[in-house]
């Protein structure tokens, strides 16, 4: 166990160098970061003193060191755009990110895991066929597509929710949110519910097969011998014991959440670090598109690392399996 | 050879399933119109001589202010929207199979490499994919994007945005091939066949490209379908976050963009057909790689 979890530490800590070593290529190849930062009329000997107060004539190998030991102290360098550090940007907006990201995975595991427990138990109602549908279109439609038919319906035609922004915001300390103002609240429904349907779908049609499987099993036919009711059989045996895949599956995608809030967060005009990251891509913004890539992909590596030790404590038949294909 | 297909399984289950054969209809013609988009539209909607101000912003033929011969209404510019979606239509399927080819190459070749010497060679393979598999392909696609932006220079002419975003395409989806194929070809080559063609000299690629690959086409063909969804999709996303293909030579995606701006003048019909066609071509795809992962795969039945 401790072997096991040591290698996946040490594995998680090679994918976050060789991220690092992207990320610094981005930075240090892609452009010349001093044209970036200076204008067209800065003469050689000035541009000579920028290259040398950025540590550029450095050896590369000195320059990449300086760059990891940095991103680790959270600096990132300073936007070409923006001219503000890049860290002060993203802890600016990360809280609209994480808040629109917690909001929609929360959606996607109540919707899901009812829709879902409902078309295994009820398997030719119309209403299942229907949820069938939904999450085929789910699956198909693009995102932004599916947001755009939002904002159409219930900011163009109907006039109830707001089509873009966060509404008000209360600061508390450097963190703000919208959860504890009624406008704020009104705007986080669309962008929630566009970023959570795909989860949806996905948890949707796990919780469905794990329902029906475990339904067959041995202790679900002694529970109806011994005459519990039929809810108690449910609810408290069978949903139970489908609760630690979906639990991991939706740990495991928290991380794709905050990614394809990239898409959302642009359509609805939602001020997190995603639509920072799509304004970075278009302006050629290389600090902050190494910074997010870094935040990512540190959000991912952690939540993998988290779900794969904690699945194995909860589930040791896993152990054996997980170490046999690493 | 006509006479052997129509008599095989695969055309036996694709008679019996309705919905798949609306899909492959719609498919086929989504394909029929792009490739004859030009005899089919009233204007070339790239070139901006043929667009006049004066017919921007018509609503639909069957609305009370329609005009002929604009169909489904014109944008802000004067374009008639149902010729620039058979345009785009073609821009999006050709980014969508050029990425799928690309990406097919690149993951084939890598899986072969690595199935057929596997070892050291096979580790480093497996480990870029393992850690790939782990980020989405959008964030993937959006960064060589930004990277080809920068080092390119931030305007770039259309023909070369289209082969950034195949380029992008490409190197975001090879993983699901390099896996699917590396793990056909660790079962092949233990076979008898393998062995004589090794025994008789032959070189290793031509091995692994006579005589390996085409014992693994089945799960390619399934994967390279409903991945050719998904790199349509990828490509509409982003054009619509604006950094695909430009205005000035727009792709479905690029349409929706443009249309949503006008969303809320009332003028819905500038980003609905090109949102409808989109999601049209999309599920028929699912539909028909569904299918094929049904078919070839009797396991799943």
């Amino acid at each position: 166990m401790l072997a096991f979890t040591l290698r996946r530490a040490i594995q998680a800590i090679g994918v976050m160098i060789a991220v690092g070593i992207i990320s610094f290529s981005m930075f240090r190849f892609a452009g010349d970061p001093v044209n970036q930062m200076v204008g067209m009329d800065t003469s050689g000997a000035e541009r000579a003193a920028i290259r040398k107060s950025l540590g550029l004539d450095d050896p590369v190998i000195v320059q990449f060191g300086r760059y990891i030991g940095n991103a680790a102290q959270f600096k990132f360098g300073v936007s070409y755009q923006f001219r503000l550090p890049v860290s002060n940007l993203l802890m600016e907006r990360m809280p609209a990110t994480l808040e629109l990201a917690i909001c929609a995975t929360i959606f996607a595991m109540l919707c899901g895991i009812l829709m879902g427990v409902y078309s295994a138990l009820r398997r030719d109602s119309w209403l299942t066929h229907a949820f069938q549908a939904i999450s085929l279109i789910g699956i198909s439609l693009p995102t932004f597509l599916i947001g755009i038919l939002m904002i159409y319906l219930f900011s163009v035609t109907l006039g109830w929710l707001p089509s873009f922004g966060r509404g008000d915001v209360v600061h508390i300390g450097w963190w703000t949110t919208g959860l504890l103002t009624l406008s704020g609240l009104k705007a986080l429904i669309m962008p929630s519910i566009t970023l959570g349907l795909f989860q949806m779908t996905l948890i949707m049609r796990l919780v469905r097969t794990e329902m029906l499987e475990v339904m067959r099993t041995d202790y679900i036919r002694f529970a109806r011998a011994r005459g519990l009711t039929t809810r108690a059989i449910h609810y408290g045996h069978a949903l139970r014991n489908t609760m630690i895949p979906v639990i991991t599956v939706a740990g495991l995608q928290f991380g794709s959440v905050i990614a394809f809030a990239i898409i959302t967060e642009t359509v609805f005009q939602w001020p997190g670090m995603g639509l920072l990251f799509v304004q970075a891509v278009q302006n050629v913004d290389i600090p902050i598109m190494a910074a997010y890539l870094m935040m990512v992909s540190l959000i991912f590596v952690t939540i993998n690392l988290v779900v794969d030790i904690l699945y194995t404590i909860v589930d040791p038949r896993l152990r054996s399996t997980i170490s046999r294909a690493h | 050879m006509v006479k052997r297909a129509l008599d095989s399984d695969l055309f036996y289950s694709f008679r019996r399933s309705k919905i798949t054969m609306v899909a492959a209809a719609v498919t086929l013609l989504f394909f029929l119109l792009a490739i004859l988009a030009s005899v089919l539209s009233v204007q070339n909607p790239f070139d901006p001589a043929q667009l006049q101000l004066m017919n921007s912003r018509i609503s639909p033929l069957w609305t009370s202010d329609g005009q002929s011969p604009f169909l489904l209404g014109t944008d802000e510019q004067g374009r008639d929207v149902l010729s620039a979606i058979l345009y785009g239509m073609r821009i999006s399927l050709l980014v969508g199979v050029l990425g799928v080819v690309f990406s097919g190459a690149i993951g084939i070749l890598l899986g072969l490499t690595a199935g057929y010497f596997g070892g050291a060679v096979d580790g480093l393979i497996m480990r870029i994919a393992d850690v790939q598999l782990s980020f989405p392909a959008i964030l993937i696609a959006l960064l060589i994007n930004g990277i080809a932006k920068s080092v390119f220079g931030n305007k770039l002419d259309e023909m070369s945005m289209l082969a950034v975003l195949v380029f992008a395409i490409g190197l975001s989806f090879w993983v699901q091939y390099a896996r699917t194929v590396r793990g056909s070809v660790m079962v092949e080559k233990n076979k008898d066949y393998v062995a004589a063609a090794q025994l008789i000299g032959l070189p290793a690629p031509v091995i692994m490209l006579r005589h390996v690959l085409p014992n693994t086409m089945g799960p390619i063909l399934v994967i390279a379908t409903i991945n050719l969804a998904l790199a349509i999709i990828t490509e509409a996303t982003l054009s619509f976050l604006g950094s695909g293909m430009p205005e000035t030579m727009p792709s479905l995606g690029t349409l929706i963009r443009i249309g949503n701006n006008y969303l809320f003048a009332g003028e819905w019909w500038i980003v609905a057909f090109p949102g409808i066609a989109l999601a049209a071509l999309i599920l028929s795809i699912n539909l028909l790689g569904d299918w094929l992962r049904d078919a070839l795969n009797p396991k799943l039945r």
